[in-house]
Order: C-alpha cells, then structure tokens, then sequence
C-alpha cells in the first residue's frame, strides 16, 4: 500500500485521507483512555455531593440504627482496622519471606517455575473462592469462630498474600547485584548479605506494596460474607474472637434498605469514609515510594 | 581431607541454611493455599453430589435450592454469569485495548505518568463501592431511555467493565512496549503514519500479550462477586437467544452472587441447600483457575519472544 504512495505528492488525496484518520483515532484511543476516569470521576462527585449532611461526627462516632438520622459507622470502622492490623502482621513476615526464597535462594528449576505460576494464578482466584477457604479451614478446621477478628483477618490475609509476595519480588529484583557482590567480597554470608543490604535497599518497595494490597484488603466484601461475618454489628469487637463487621460489610447492608435517606445519604457517607481511608492509605504508600525515589 | 578451619562460620551456615528454609516454608504456603482452596471446595462439593447428582447440577436449567420443590440445575447461574461477562467485555475490550494503544504509541512520558496512576485507581476502588454506584446511580440514569428493572444485568456489566479496564491496559501496554522499536522504525520509514504502525505492527505483534489481557479480565468479570450481588438482582434465568436485549434489562443471578445469597442466609449444616456453595464454587473456581493459567502461558510467550 505504502508503495502506491511513493509517487504522488505529499498533500494528495489519499496523504489527506490517511493524516486525517491518523487524528481521529489519536483522538479516539484518548477517548476511550478518559473515559474509564472521567465517569468514576462523575460517579465520585454524586456520591460526595449526596453525602453530604450524612457524614458527621455522629455519624462516624455512632452504631448503626435502623432510624438514618442516628445510624453510624463506628462498631464497622473499628472492625477494618482490627481486621486490617492482623493482616499486617500475617501476610507482611510470610510474604517477604516467600518473596526472599524465590528471588535469593531458589534456583531456576521446575519447583520455582511451579511455585511462580502457583501464585500468579492465586492472584487471580476470585474472592469470594477465598471465603470459601476460610470457611473451611479457619472456621470448619481450625473452629475459630464465625465472623470473628482472626478469621476474617486470616481468610483477607491468604487473599492478599500473592499480591504481597509479587511485589515484594519485584522491590528485591531491583536491588542491584553489584552490592550482594560487594557484600559478599567483605565475607559476608548469603543470609547478612540478605540482612544487612538487600532488605534495606528493598524495604520502601516493599512497604509500598504492602500498604496498597492492605488498601485491597480494607475494601473485600465477599470473603467476610462467605465467612459468615454480620454485616451489622451494634457494639466494638473486644478480642481476637469476637464477631466482627467491616466498612465494605455494612455499606453493602445499607444499600439494600429501601428508604432514600439509606439509598443517597448514609450510605453515601459510609461510601466516602471507605473512600477516604482508602485514600489515606494509598497516599502513605505513595509518600514512602516519593521518599525513596528522591533519596536514590 | 582437611578443609581450612573456619570454625566460626558453622554457626553462621547453620543459621543461614536455617533461614533459607524457613523463606522456603513461606514459599511453600502458597502451594498449601491452592491445596487448601482445592481440598475444601472438593470435601464438600463430594458431599453435595453425593446428595444430588453431577450429572442434574450440570445440565440442570432450574437454580432453586432453598424453596420446595428443590432444583440444583447451575447452568442459570453459569448464563447469569456469561451475560455479565460479555456484557462486561463489550465495555472493557474495546476501551481497554485503545487506552494501552494511546499509553504506548501516542502518550508523552508526561502524560503517562498522570494517566497510568489514575487508570489504576478504577481496580482499587472497592467493588462494593462500584456495585452501590450501579444500583444508586446508573441504572435510574439508564432507566430515563431503557425499560430497565431496578437490578438488571446492563449496569453490573457497565460497571464491572470499567472496573477491569486496567487489567486489560496495563498488560496490554506492557506488550505493546515491549515490541522493539526496530519494527515501529522500519515501518515508518516505509511511509506509514501512526494510525497504520498501531493497527498494523504493534498491534499484530503484541497480540499475545494482548490475549492474555483479556483472558485474565474475562476471568475476574467471572468472578467478580460484589457488583452483581448489589446490582444484578437474584433471578436466575436461562439465557434466551432469542431475546439478548432482555437478557441484560432483566434481573439475572450469576454465580457468584447465588454464592453470597446462600452465604448471607441462615443456611448452615448438611443439607444440600448449603453444600451447594461448594459445588458452585469449585465450579466457578475450576473455570477462573484455567482462564488464569491459560493467560499466564500465552503471556509467557511474548516475553519469551523479545527478551
């Protein structure tokens, strides 16, 4: 096609026609790149403006009421932290450690190949499959008991456990190899050199991907269902046993009531609460990256 | 045979090979997990065709497992899940594909480093957020032009779609960038505008990658749970060719939200009612399992190729 071109000048028809389509679909794929952002953007704005009035102090420092002018999120709040502090401690040590295996000791044999696919494809596994797991194991298994702290923290922690592992990987990966070599030149053993300069070096990756996965972590709906976790609970949890409720747990609750102050109000507020500590967690984990970047 | 005497450092390999271990357990527990999710899912689903059998769950077209007379049939909920699926596909395919082609042939490094974060951001958001933001405020917004029912297929499917527009983006473009410049060179110089190189060369020659997108987004649309279980009702329904455009303007019941309807119910014990969780789930999880492996080997291959 391109030859048929080669003779005519260069503002010819067929130029015109082809410089033309060149800046529809230009201006086409930004269409379509904007258009994912632009209506979250829209629908962000509806559901700020609705909460308004509905996010207040009573409402963060309430218990949920079947009356929306004194129904609250606090018992909900509480519950993701609690839920979220576990998973920390949980998938934060496993999750280096499986990422420091493959990427420090393992070799390039068929073990490590399996493993590598394993987690890619766990990754990927629906979370409502997870719930399934946690039913099973930590509460038919392990009798933990329904919808407390440590199951629901457990069943999250499995769930979000490869994404952690994958982008600790990746956050060793960028270590350079010429400073495990000088570690080791020093006399060093594999396991100080892993101590003292990978994990260092490593670590603002790490957090960073950590934090995000506790942003996924804070926002899974479906495994607590399957675990049998209340989506309303009146009072604090005060144990590791203790049934717990969560912010995406409740919210999902309150947009199934029928009234209009539940439909556009309460759980508007509910839904920009989530939001905001969603947000503040995503920012601490693009602070920690911002700070690294410069300092290298 | 003597060996140079370095005493000290016994306990320093001993300590080393002890850690070395232990990271190998923490390695090792992923493959526990998929033992995990695989042992409990068959212990109970055998309990559950022991009760009912394969053969009326598999080719069974009635989904009725709480009310008499009891039906087990799940390909209902297998076309609940496939109308959100295409539906979902039809919105993220398209939109996905041209948003990669536009981070990798036409965006400055400028622009990309704005475009990609907030791209990223429409998979962090909670999926319940995006399953509240179907029911509250596009379908009344749909509603003003369709003859839609309060939950209905088309705002999930819309919903879902824009949720794994990333998924699809962002490996796309990894593909898409990793096709060597040569190939862009060499077709330019040959006279070719942008439009011709995208379509024609990055395109062709990214295909895997591309592939492997979708495949990995069709599989979490399969599994996406929140989104229909708020906006898509619970009405599990035969998909009817004849009458696609109802399909989606109905209620429908994918799996996944049949999953929570039993798991929020009160539900618990031997019955089949509740064994059928299970069944359901190692159903749903044998279906995303291999979409996910076969994404992950078709994505192998184009890295293999320009590596």
């Amino acid at each position: 096609m391109a030859a048929d071109t080669r003779d005519e000048p260069v503002d010819s028809g067929f130029g015109q026609i082809s410089r033309t389509k060149d800046v529809a679909f230009r201006l086409l794929a930004l269409a379509a790149t904007l258009i994912g952002i632009v209506s979250l953007a829209a629908l962000l704005l509806n559901v700020a403006v609705d909460a308004v009035g509905w996010l207040d102090w009573q409402f963060l420092t309430n218990p949920p009421h079947p009356d929306p002018y004194q129904a609250g999120f606090l018992p909900a709040i509480v519950g993701s932290i609690a839920i979220m502090l576990v998973i920390a401690l949980v998938t934060f040590p496993l999750g280096v450690g499986a990422a420091i295996y493959l990427e420090e000791y393992a070799g390039d044999g068929y073990l490590t190949k399996f493993i590598q696919l394993n987690i890619a494809n766990l990754a990927g596994v629906p979370s409502v499959v997870y719930g399934l797991l946690g039913l099973g194991l930590f509460v038919g298994l392990f009798s933990i008991g329904y919808g407390s702290v440590l199951a629901a923290a457990f069943t999250v922690a499995l769930l979000i456990l490869p994404i952690v592992i994958i982008s600790a990987q990746e956050a060793i990966r960028s270590v350079p190899d010429s400073q495990r070599q000088a570690s080791y030149g020093m006399g060093a053993t594999k396991w100080q050199t892993i101590r003292n300069v990978v994990l260092p070096r490593a670590m603002p990756g790490i957090m960073t991907g950590t934090i995000l996965a506790l942003g996924r972590a804070i926002g899974e709906t479906a495994p607590l269902i399957m675990i049998a976790a209340p989506t309303t609970v009146f009072g604090l949890p005060n144990g590791p046993f203790s049934k717990v409720s969560a912010m995406p747990l409740q919210i999902y609750n309150w947009a199934s009531y029928p009234q209009t102050e539940f439909q556009y109000g309460v759980v508007a507020a509910g839904v920009v609460t989530l939001l905001v500590v969603l947000l503040t967690i995503n920012s601490i984990a693009i602070v920690i990256r911002n700070r690294y970047q410069q300092r290298t | 045979m003597s060996q140079p005497d370095f005493s000290h450092d016994d306990i320093r390999t001993a300590r080393g090979t002890a850690f070395k271990y232990l990271f190998l357990l923490c390695a090792l527990l992923s493959i526990l997990t998929t033992l995990g999710i695989i042992l409990t899912l068959l212990i109970d689903a055998v309990d559950f065709f022991a009760q009912v059998s394969p053969v009326e769950f598999l080719t069974g077209t009635e989904w009725n497992p709480t009310h008499d007379p009891v039906s087990f049939g799940v390909l209902p909920l297998i076309s609940g899940t496939l109308v959100i699926t295409i539906g979902s596909a039809m919105v993220a395919l398209p939109i996905g594909l041209l948003t990669a082609i536009y981070l990798s042939e036409y965006a400055s490094d400028r622009q990309r480093a704005y475009l990609k974060p907030a791209l990223e951001v429409l998979a962090g958001v909670p999926t319940v957020v995006y399953g509240y933001f179907a029911l509250v405020y596009v379908t009344p917004a749909l509603d003003t032009f369709l003859p839609l029912s309060t939950f209905n297929a088309l705002s999930a499917s819309i919903m879902v779609g824009i949720m794994i527009i990333p998924m699809v983006s962002s490996i796309s473009e990894d593909a898409m960038s990793a096709v060597p410049d040569s190939l862009r060179q060499a077709s330019y110089g040959l006279g070719a505008t942008k439009f011709t190189v995208s379509t024609s060369v990055v395109v062709p020659a990214a295909l895997s990658g591309i592939f492997s997108s979708f495949i990995l987004a069709l599989s979490r649309a399969i599994g996406e749970t929140m989104i229909v279980a708020i906006a898509a009702g619970q009405t599990p329904r035969m998909v009817d060719l004849s009458d696609p455009a109802g399909m989606f303007l109905n209620s429908i019941q994918p799996m996944t939200s049949a999953m929570v309807q039993i798991g929020t119910g009160d539900l618990v014990g031997q019955g089949p009612a509740y064994k059928s969780l299970f069944a359901v789930g190692l159903t749903l999880f044998v279906i995303t399992f291999a979409m996910n492996l076969i994404s992950e080997l078709v994505a192998s291959r184009y890295r293999e190729v320009y590596r």
